[in-house]
This record gives C-alpha cells, structure tokens and sequence, in this order.
C-alpha cells in the first residue's frame, strides 16, 4: 500500500435493493455489507465476523443467500439485491417472522436478520426440508443466544406458508 | 477488518483479464467467489493492487459432460454442482466431497477455479482433482497450457500458477458406471475444514479385484496427497476387512501430518487411517 | 376481563421481537453522525514488551487521517480501568493503563489510535504507525507466572495478584481421621463470552456544554458514568451513557474496558463525534477473556459415601490486568467448589495469576462452570472407588430442604458470608433422572453399539442471582392514561422490555398495552441503576418495579382524593383505568391530571437467590474419530417464581448450548510466546445448528425465594454451569471400559481419542 494511494477513485455502481434501484459511488474496497449499512442506511444487515463465518450479514443477491462481508459492492452492479427490510413490512410481521417470534427463535436479535434471511432463501427453495436440513443449512448462521432449537423450531413450522396453497393443508403436520 | 485499498476491473473477454493480471506486475490478483480471498484481504494477508473480477468471463462457466469425463468451468459454483442431476452418475465423488464445503451461502458464491487457486491443503476440490488426476486448463500472457493437478498443488497455498495465469477450467476424466467409490470426511464442525477426508476409488475386474485404484486424503500435509502406497496394497486385491485393515495401516504409515490448534499429529496419522478405512467400506459396501 | 395479576407467568411473545424480526433494531454501529470520525486502534503484537518508542508521523501524514493518539496526547498518567467488583486496595497496582504507557502486556493491549474520516484509512493508517517494542520473556502459563522469573509489573515484585480463602468448619481435622480421601488435579481452558455483536462506542463531546454523549453502553451504565465522570473532570449529570441493542452480553459486554475512556477522549480531543466499531480480530484478543482454571483439590469421605471435608488448591490465570470484575471468577472458584452439597469442612485456596494473556471477566456462570467440572468429575471417581451408585451418592450429600438457609463457605480477605435461600435439590435431580429415563438408559452405559460407545451422566449446580445493592425504577402515568416504566437495569438480549411489562402491568392491575414501554439504557432516566449482571434483572428491577408501582398507585388515589373530596384511602383504581370515590363517582385516569403522575421505587437487598438444578446427558463416542455425539441432554432447573416461562426456557436451552461449547470447542488457544492462535472465528469454535440438535429443559416454580417480594430468582446461567463436568462424566462413562477419565476440557476429537489410546496401553 502506498500512502498517496489509499484512497482510490469512486466507482459508480448500479443495483436494485428491496426492489429500488440505487446508484451509489463507492471505493472498490466496500464490502457490500458495509454499503448496505453505510451508505444506503439499510442496516438490518448486520456484520459479526467480516470474515464470512458468522452469517449475520447474509443477504438476498438474485434470490440466493449469501454473506454481504464476502462479496464487494461493486460486484453487486446489475443484481437484485434483498434485505431483511425488504422481507417485512409495516403492516404486519410475515409468516415466517410470526413463527420465529411465536417459538423464541431470537433473543438479543442480532443473528436474526440473518437467519430470516437465510431461512427465508431456504423455504423458498425448498419448502418441504426437514430438520436436518434446516440444521445444515442454518449451520452457516452463528447464534450465541438460543441454542439454535427454537430457531430450527420456528423454521420447520413456517413451511408451510412457502408451499403452494393447495399443498399446505395437507402437509402442514410433517415434522419430518 | 476492513479491506485494504485496490482498483477493480471487471473484464468481458478472457485476453483483457489476463492483459490486466500481466500488467500490474504480480501485483493483480483474480476474483473468483471471493469466499477465500475476500477473509484474506479482511485480515490484510493479501493486498493486491488490482482486482480482477472473473464474473463476466463466459468461457469460464458451466459444466460439460461427454465421454472424456467432466468438465468444470472454473467459475462453476458449489451450488451449480450441487443442484446437477447429471453428476449423481457423471461423478458421484466429486458431488459427494463437494456436499462437505462450506455452508450453504457460501456455496452460492464459491467457484471451482477460485478453490483451486487458493490451494488450501484441507480443501474439498484440490483433493478430488488430485485423485481422480483432473487436468486443470489454465491461459496466461504465453498462451494456455495444462497442468496435471499433481503438478498443480506445490504447498500451502502454493500452486503452478504463474500470477498472470487464470484457471478456465479443470477436467476430471470418464467415470465408468460401474467404479466403486468412497469419501469421508471428519472435521470439528459442520462446514469446517477437514481434519482430514479421504476419496477412494477403484474398478473391479471380473474376478473381483480392484484395479486402478486411487487413494487421497487431504487436511494431513502441504497439499492434497495421492497414497501410492495404499493403492498399492489394494490393486489386484479383493477389498474385505483384510486388504481394508491393511490399507488403514498403510495410510497412517504414509502421512506424516504436524500438531496444530485442532489436531494433535498423532491424532491426525491416526485419523487418515480411519477415513481411508471408512470410505473404503463404502466403496466395497 | 382478564384477570388481575395473570400475566406474570405467562408465556408473553416478547415485545423486542417485533424490531428485531424486521431488521429495525438499532445497534450501536447502526448509529451514523455528520462529521464523524472513525476510529481503529493499533494493538500489541508482543505479549510482553517495554515500549521504547511509538512514531506516528507517516499514520498522521496519511490522506483523510485526523490524528493519531498514543499515551504522551493523554497526559502525564493515564487513566487505568477501575475494578468494579471486590475493588480490594492490592489489586489497585495491577490495574490496567487505558493505552499502554511504558510496557505492553498482552497481545491486544492499546498503543495508538487513529482518527480518520473513514474505518478503511483508519486501519491503513495503523500499518504505518513504527512502534520499536524491547521484547521481554512472556509469562504464557500460570506455574511460569508463578516461578516470578519475568514480572508483569516489576515495582510489585510478584505476579501473584491475590490469594482467596474458603473456609468452612476444620478441613484439617476432617481430613485426618477421614476413612477415604483421594486427590485429583483438573483444568479447565481459557474460552470466552463472545457475544455475536462486537463491541461499539460513539462519543459526542458538546464542548459549548461541556457535556458528554456516549452511545453504545451496556450492562453497568452507572458505574461507567461515575468512572468516565472522574477521569474526565465532569460532573456525573454532564455525561450521559446511552444503551442501544444490544446484540449479547454473557458478562462480557458492556464492563468498563480501554475503549470507553479513549473514545469518549478522542471526541474531546478533537471536537468531533467519535465511533469505534471493534472488529471480530479484535474482539478475540480484547473483550475479556474467562475459565483459565486449574486445581489439585482432596476429597474426605466415609465408606458409605458421606463427604467430611474438601480442600485444596486452585488457580485462576486471570490474564496480564486486573479488570473491572476480573476477580469474581477466581473468587467463584473458591466458594462455588463445593456446589449445592453439604460440605462441612472446606479449605481451598485460590491463587490469581497475572500472565501475558488478555484479562479476564466473568462469563455466564463464572466460577461455577469451572468448578462444577472440578467437583462433579471427582464425585463420580469417588463413587467408582467407593463401589457406590453415582445418583445415591449425589443424593446423601445434596443439601436439603430443611437445611435451608444453608451458610456456604466464607471467602477471604473480604470476609464474604453467604447462604443458600430456598430449595429442594432433590427434587429437581429426581425430575432430571426421570426426563432422561435415567434406569431405563443406565442399561446402555458403557456399552459399544455400532462402533460407539454410549455413556450417561448427570451433575448438579446451584447458580447465583441478585447481586445488591440496589435496583431503581420510576413509573410515570401519563396524561394519555398510559404508564411508562423507567429502569437502572440493562437490557442485554435477554427480553428484559417484556419481564418488566409484565411485572408493571400486574402491579398497576392493567393489561399490558396500557404499558407505553419499558425505558432502559440512559443514564437520564433513574436517578440510580446498577445494571444487568449476576442475573439480577428481574429480582432487583422487577422488585424496584413492584414498589415504584405501589407508589404511583398511591399517588394517584391522593390526585384523585382532591378530585373526589374523599379520603385518599377510600379512592379505589379500577382496571386503572378509572379512580372511583367512595360515593361512586368517578374520574378517568387521563383526565385526573393536568400532568403526569410519576413514583419512584427501590429494592435495596444483600443476600443472594440461589437457583438450583441437575443436568443429564447420553452421550454416543467414536473411539476412533474422538467424536461425541450428544443423543440426549437434559437440564431440570427450579428458578422460583417465573416471570415468562418462553423466555426462561429459551435462555436455558441457550446457555445450556454455551455450555456444550465450553465442553467441547472453544479455546483460546496461546502459544509460549503469548500469541493467540484462535484468532478468528475459522479458529476460535462455537457450536452451531448443526452440533447440538437434542436438548430440553423442564424450568419449576415450587421454591419462591423469600428473599424479595417476586419471590424470583436469578435465571438464565443454569444452563451453562454443569454441562462441563456432564459431558465429562458422560465420556467417561462411556468410556469406562477403558478406564478414560477427562481432567481437563475441552474435550475435543484430538483429547478424547488420546485418552482413548492411553486406556488402551
């Protein structure tokens, strides 16, 4: 590193996050996680580890799950990004967030919006996973608080709202 | 941890990313996924000047399969060899080891090629190439060349590479319908590095003795390691208890692994022998 | 209508959740301000160092930095952190310099911050910052910090910091006529809190006031005030500390660390708003460490079982500094190894230790997870000696109902006496036996099923809770007939908003919307608070709530007695909704005042609630990979009276998996230079989904603690305490025929297939 270059010039990057198209200069060096936060103020994603461990900061990118401290905003141009702002809204919580809440699936909050995502990515996926699928899939996601149980709890029984509608009342029992 | 300084390009044709890697004097670095690189410029043990996004590059991508084998595009993601139907008989080793990387976010983004470039000695796809003898297609400033994945793998995080080379993709050749194979993995977590994993694969003949076959391990050495020593004790052998036993002792006697935070070295020998012994078990099952 | 006083109990979803869930929380790196600085701090990379310069000129020449600060900017003697607990004169010398000033003694330690206009230069910047650093020999284990060959601190002449006492009875005299005695030595290792969000700080120094805002508080809010106050010159009401979320605390978040005197400095310094945001590297090597404990301890029993007498020695590496509360682990130690048996002679001593090594703290259950693997362990090799039955022999010696209040061992030098309050221990070990179907899986201990050998076990804790002195609260009725309750306590993620709605909203006789909210985390709200730590919440705050809201109801019936011409004792609150007077008029409560109508309450205590209970596992071992599965655990836990059942389950489960962790992954691993090697999450393992599938636990109400007006008791640490010495006992159980006996923990792959290979030999 040279001292004259720390700073690099701004690159203009253009993406949709939560279904709104944002333009945002950057130094190539953010991470997207750190534009979420910073510099679009989206800061339900959260940063844990900015080593890629923790999950804290997984992100939606072209409907795919993946941690926001791992990729750099300009890689972003073009995509689709969702956060956990754009999986909720005013109204009322969505059937997912109703379960977590409903099983104490969170308690000091800050793994959550990783884990609604990541889990959200997984039912949309593949809503018929069982539990040790959650588990794997969730292991990717650092919880300090629950002890995860709660958390697997809640995923299972929010299945059935990603099933198509006529599948629901008839497998909404399955525990696998 | 924030990342340190560095420009970025983004190149659309294979000729511009290896002009911009050979024009900036080592200092350039490729992008694949980023889920090895991206950690290492978190804690600064890389700081290139340079960028280079491989994401545009459509010579890179997807998997082909024909009757020379399988074929991975270097910026084929972990997911897109989990989701392949194709490769459950294409390759069932290969989607076997690879459902051990990671977790599932990092699956989305991680590559083929960037997991080989990297060369971490406890990694899922160095260990495939080096025991199914993958081919690794690479292009530099001179030209394409390819490099035998014995060859490829030259230390920890050590590879052939030269800096203003790029990996298009790696070769993995015919797997016969009928080759018996095994993989086991041990490591402290769900997700986490090897400890240590074995693939094994051999073909029977008609009499029932395996032939060709090949022995890796990784987490245990520098690199990926090939265990001559215990294909020896397998081929022209009817794999039972017996030549199993025999292959466990050859393994642990083959490796010569070092204590770290995780693993003791005696613990590790030991634990070679057991996913050689396991995944064998396997393969004769 | 509901019923009075019907929630309390009930299993309320939790009012946080609904910021939570949507990302809406607002964490204290969340926080952004025009003109801030970012800062990032240049840590040791020597163990044990005397400095011999520090250059800042290229840092300071460096595009978009403000400034550099090492110790000479912050003046002739730089602040130290103050011990918050067992504040004893001797440790006032081991107290740790907010930047290193002369010599640095872990990796970690402060040398230089940087302020600049964003985190990434900031961080540049400290790779251009020339320290020349005199290396001096590590002090990396307790016995090399004991040979006082490399001193810590030379003008001490030791690195001993202290020595604690237990005392009960004459251990000396039990032990000589004592039929059975054996010996054993055990440790546990160096592991940590690590709550999921890093530290964080944001300072704002308003020079034209002369006042200080500090954002991202936590835990002690009062004692850091009264802390900041005086090594700034302010007066208290001219800082104000202000808790966001808090993304965990565990005991570790939110202490009095160098941070929060250099940041808050920073922003005076330099007139601007100041965030430091503590990355994952840095939290690793700078949030107090916990659990570095050895022992060599004796046990006198009869034939028959009956314990006479324990005694020993302990020692508790606690790290280059004496912290804020770096002593109560080390003191838990001393009084918690006899657990919630009866004891009747006991004699150990505990050496603290200073070593190279980040300082430690406490760490849910500090002290008590530590000895409870110590204890338990060696309860189970006794009842082997001794031809006895594990659960029996637990039994003849727990300490029972009517022995209560039971006075457990005194601690020296502070003469610190102590007593169980309530409790029946057998019961919560019999519940435990029967979840886990203890006779029927007895059959399968020891045995090889499928290449694994299964092994069951169980071990009992007790868990302290409600540390004093004091707890403060005010309600407030508002004009709008809504209540608003003000709290000293802290919200750290355990769902504090909602116990306390809860307890409000039973105490006012009103439903629980009519509770506005729950304010914690300012040091503007109460008069007074101490915080969240020693599970002391609910029983302390809760109690505080309670008479803050006797208070208000009497202030209200006295406004309302003028309004009604009656007396104030006549005046009746209805669903307080409504005042009604003794001719049966009546006023509604938001229009008896023209102003709000506020009450502020105490609960001032010196004793302890004691939470007690067993834990059980059925564990599954591969000899050859050293991997244990865990089939089945099982935590029976009476906690007294209980606020929120959903919320004290979901905390045990939760430590109950820190627990297993401790178990079995985490270390701190150092090396005989002082590095530490676990220095990401890649190293540093804790569990995940994936770990643990298979844990329950049954939490009972049927012992109230007397001791205050809940009749609550500390909860939340329960889970962590025995899961050591079970997951221990349940390997060696497992393991037996091999004669394995763990000692030390974790038990990782590596350890157990070692003891595997030397029972085999």
């Amino acid at each position: 590193m040279t001292e004259q270059g720390d700073r690099r010039s701004p690159v203009s990057v253009r993406f949709r996050v939560n279904g709104r198209e944002v333009d945002v200069d950057v130094e190539p060096r953010l991470t997207l996680a750190d534009c979420l936060r910073h510099y679009l103020r989206l800061t339900g994603t959260h940063v844990g580890c900015e080593h890629g461990v923790c999950g804290a900061c997984t992100i939606l990118l072209d409907g795919a799950a993946v941690r926001s401290c791992l990729m750099l905003a300009v890689q972003a141009e073009g995509a689709e990004v969702v956060t956990v702002e754009g999986l909720s809204n005013d109204a009322d919580l969505t059937p997912l967030q109703k379960s977590f809440r409903k099983h104490h699936a969170l308690q000091c909050g800050f793994c959550t919006p990783g884990m609604i995502t990541t889990a959200h990515a997984l039912l949309s996926e593949e809503p018929d996973c069982d539990a040790a699928r959650v588990r794997e899939v969730l292991s990717g996601n650092l919880c300090r608080c629950t002890g995860y149980i709660p958390i697997v709890e809640a995923v299972l029984e929010a299945r059935a709202a990603y099933r198509p509608k006529t599948q629901a009342g008839d497998r909404g029992g399955d525990r696998a | 941890m924030k990342l340190p300084p560095f420009d970025y390009a983004c190149p659309t044709t294979l000729p511009e990313a290896v002009q911009l890697l050979a024009s900036h004097d080592g200092e350039a670095k490729a992008l694949a996924g980023g889920q090895s690189l991206v950690p290492m410029l978190a804690f600064r043990l890389a700081q290139p000047a340079l960028l280079v996004d491989l994401r545009k590059l459509a010579d890179l991508r997807g998997i082909r399969i024909s009757e020379n084998g399988v074929a991975l595009g270097a910026m084929v993601r972990w997911r897109e060899i989990e989701d392949d139907e194709r490769l459950d008989a294409a390759h069932p080793l290969l989607k076997a080891a690879i459902a051990h990387v990671a977790h599932y976010q990092v699956r989305n983004r991680g590559t083929v090629g960037g997991s080989l470039a990297h060369g971490d000695p406890a990694a899922e796809m160095p260990g495939i190439a080096m025991t199914c003898d993958a081919e690794i297609a690479v292009v530099g400033k001179s030209g394409a060349r390819v490099i035998q994945a014995a060859d490829f793998f030259q230390g920890a995080l050590t590879t052939a590479l030269t800096p203003d080379e790029i990996i298009v993709e790696v070769r993995l050749p015919i797997w016969p319908a009928r080759r018996r194979w095994g993989f086991e993995e041990f490591a402290r977590r769900r997700g986490d590095f090897a400890m240590a994993a074995a693939a094994v694969f051999y073909d029977e003949s008609e009499d029932g003795k395996a032939r060709n076959a090949h022995v890796g391990v990784i987490g245990v050495a520098d690199r990926p390691l090939r265990l001559a020593s215990v294909e020896d004790v397998l081929n022209e052998r009817t794999i039972n208890e017996a030549t199993i036993a025999e292959a466990e002792t050859a393994a642990c006697a083959a490796v010569d692994p070092q204590d770290d935070i995780h693993a003791s070295a005696a613990y590790r020998r030991a634990l070679v022998g057991t996913m050689v012994e396991r995944a064998l078990k396997r393969a004769a099952a | 209508m509901r019923t009075v006083n019907s929630l309390i109990g009930s299993p309320i979803e939790r009012l946080e959740d609904l910021r939570f869930l949507r990302g809406r929380g607002q964490y204290v790196d969340d926080l952004a301000r025009r003109d801030m600085l970012h800062a990032a701090i240049l840590r040791s990379s020597v163990a044990h160092g005397r400095i011999r310069s520090i250059d800042v000129t290229r840092a300071r020449a460096l595009p978009g930095v403000h400034t550099v600060i090492t110790a000479k900017e912050i003046g002739n003697r730089v602040p130290r952190v103050p011990m918050r607990l067992q504040p004893l004169p001797e440790f006032e010398r081991f107290g740790q310099p907010v930047i290193a000033e002369t010599k640095v003694r872990y990796v970690g330690e402060a040398i230089a911050v940087v302020l600049a206009g964003t985190p990434g230069i900031a961080e540049d910047a400290l790779g251009l910052i020339e320290t020349d650093i005199e290396v001096l020999p590590a002090v990396a284990n307790r016995r090399a910090s004991a040979d006082n060959q490399s001193l810590l601190f030379e003008e001490a002449g030791t690195n001993l910091a202290m020595r604690f006492h237990a005392v009960r009875g004459d251990a000396a005299a039990a032990f000589a006529g004592a039929p059975y005695v054996r010996r054993e030595s055990f440790r546990t290792q160096r592991h940590m809190a690590l709550p999921l969000e890093p530290r964080g700080l944001l300072a704002e120094w308003d020079a034209a006031l002369g006042r200080l805002t500090i954002y991202g508080g936590a835990k002690v809010l009062f004692f850091n005030r009264r802390t900041l106050a005086k090594q700034f010159g302010l007066a208290e009401a001219a800082v104000e500390i202000v808790e966001n979320d808090v993304g965990g605390g565990f005991g570790a978040r939110g202490e009095f660390y160098p941070e929060d005197f250099l940041i808050p400095f920073a922003s005076r310094l330099t007139g601007r708003p100041v965030k430091w945001t503590e990355d994952r590297r840095e939290n690793l090597m700078c949030i107090n460490h916990a659990r570095e404990a050895e022992c060599e301890v004796e046990i006198a029993c009869t034939r028959d079982g009956t314990i006479l007498g324990l005694r020993g020695h302990a020692y508790v590496d606690v790290g280059a500094y004496m912290r804020t509360n770096g002593a109560v682990g080390a003191r838990n130690v001393a009084q918690f190894m006899s657990g919630p048996y009866r004891i009747p002679n006991i004699d150990i001593d505990v050496a603290l230790q200073l070593t190279n090594k980040t300082p430690v703290g406490t760490y849910r259950g500090p002290g008590r997870f530590e000895t409870d693997f110590f204890r338990e362990r060696l309860l189970d090799m006794v009842a082997q000696d001794l031809g006895l039955d594990r659960v029996a022999f637990r039994r003849r010696n727990l300490v029972s109902k009517q022995e209560m209040p039971y006075q457990i061992a005194t601690i020296t030098p502070f003469e610190s006496k102590d007593e169980f309050d309530s409790g029946d221990y057998q019961a919560t070990l019999d519940r435990c036996l029967d979840e886990i179907k203890w006779s029927e899986k007895s059959k399968l201990a020891g045995k090889l099923v499928d290449g694994r050998y299964h092994g069951l076990a169980l071990g009992c804790f007790i868990e302290g809770g409600a540390a004093g002195p004091k707890e403060s609260a005010r309600i407030v009725l508002e004009r709008d007939g809504l209540y608003s309750v003000y709290v000293g306590s802290s919200a750290i993620g355990q769902g504090l908003e909602t116990a306390f709605a809860q307890i409000a909203a039973d105490a006012l006789e009103v439903t629980i919307d009519r509770i506005r909210g729950v304010f914690h985390g300012s040091t503007s709200y109460v008069g007074d608070g101490y915080g969240a730590y020693h599970s002391r919440s609910v029983v302390m705050g809760g109690s505080a709530i309670l008479d803050a809201a006797a208070k208000l109801r009497d202030a209200i019936r006295v406004h309302a007695a003028q309004r009604l011409n009656c007396q104030a004792s006549a005046v009746e609150i209805v669903d307080g909704l409504k005042v009604v007077g003794r001719d049966g008029s009546s006023v509604a409560l938001n229009e008896l005042s023209g102003e709000s109508i506020s009450a502020e309450g105490a609960f001032l205590n010196k004793k302890h609630t004691y939470t007690y209970g067993a834990h059980a596992a059925h564990v599954a071992v591969d000899p050859k990979l050293g991997h244990v599965e865990l089939l089945d655990y099982v935590v029976v836990a009476d906690c007294g009276r209980i606020i929120n059942p959903l919320t004290v389950h979901g905390q045990t489960v939760g430590s109950v998996v820190q627990g297993l962790g401790g178990a079995m992954m985490e270390h701190l691993v150092y090396d005989q230079e002082g590095q530490l090697l676990t220095g990401s999450l890649a190293d540093y393992l804790i569990p995940t989904a994936s770990d643990f599938p298979n844990i329950r636990a049954v939490m009972l109400e049927q012992h109230p603690s007397p001791i205050n007006p809940l009749g609550a008791k500390g909860a939340g640490e329960g889970g962590i305490i025995a899961a050591g010495g079970v997951m221990a006992n349940a390997v060696a159980n497992a393991l037996s025929s091999l004669q394995v006996q763990p000692r030390e923990l974790p038990l990782t792959p590596t350890r157990i297939w070692e003891l595997v290979q030397a029972g085999r030999s």
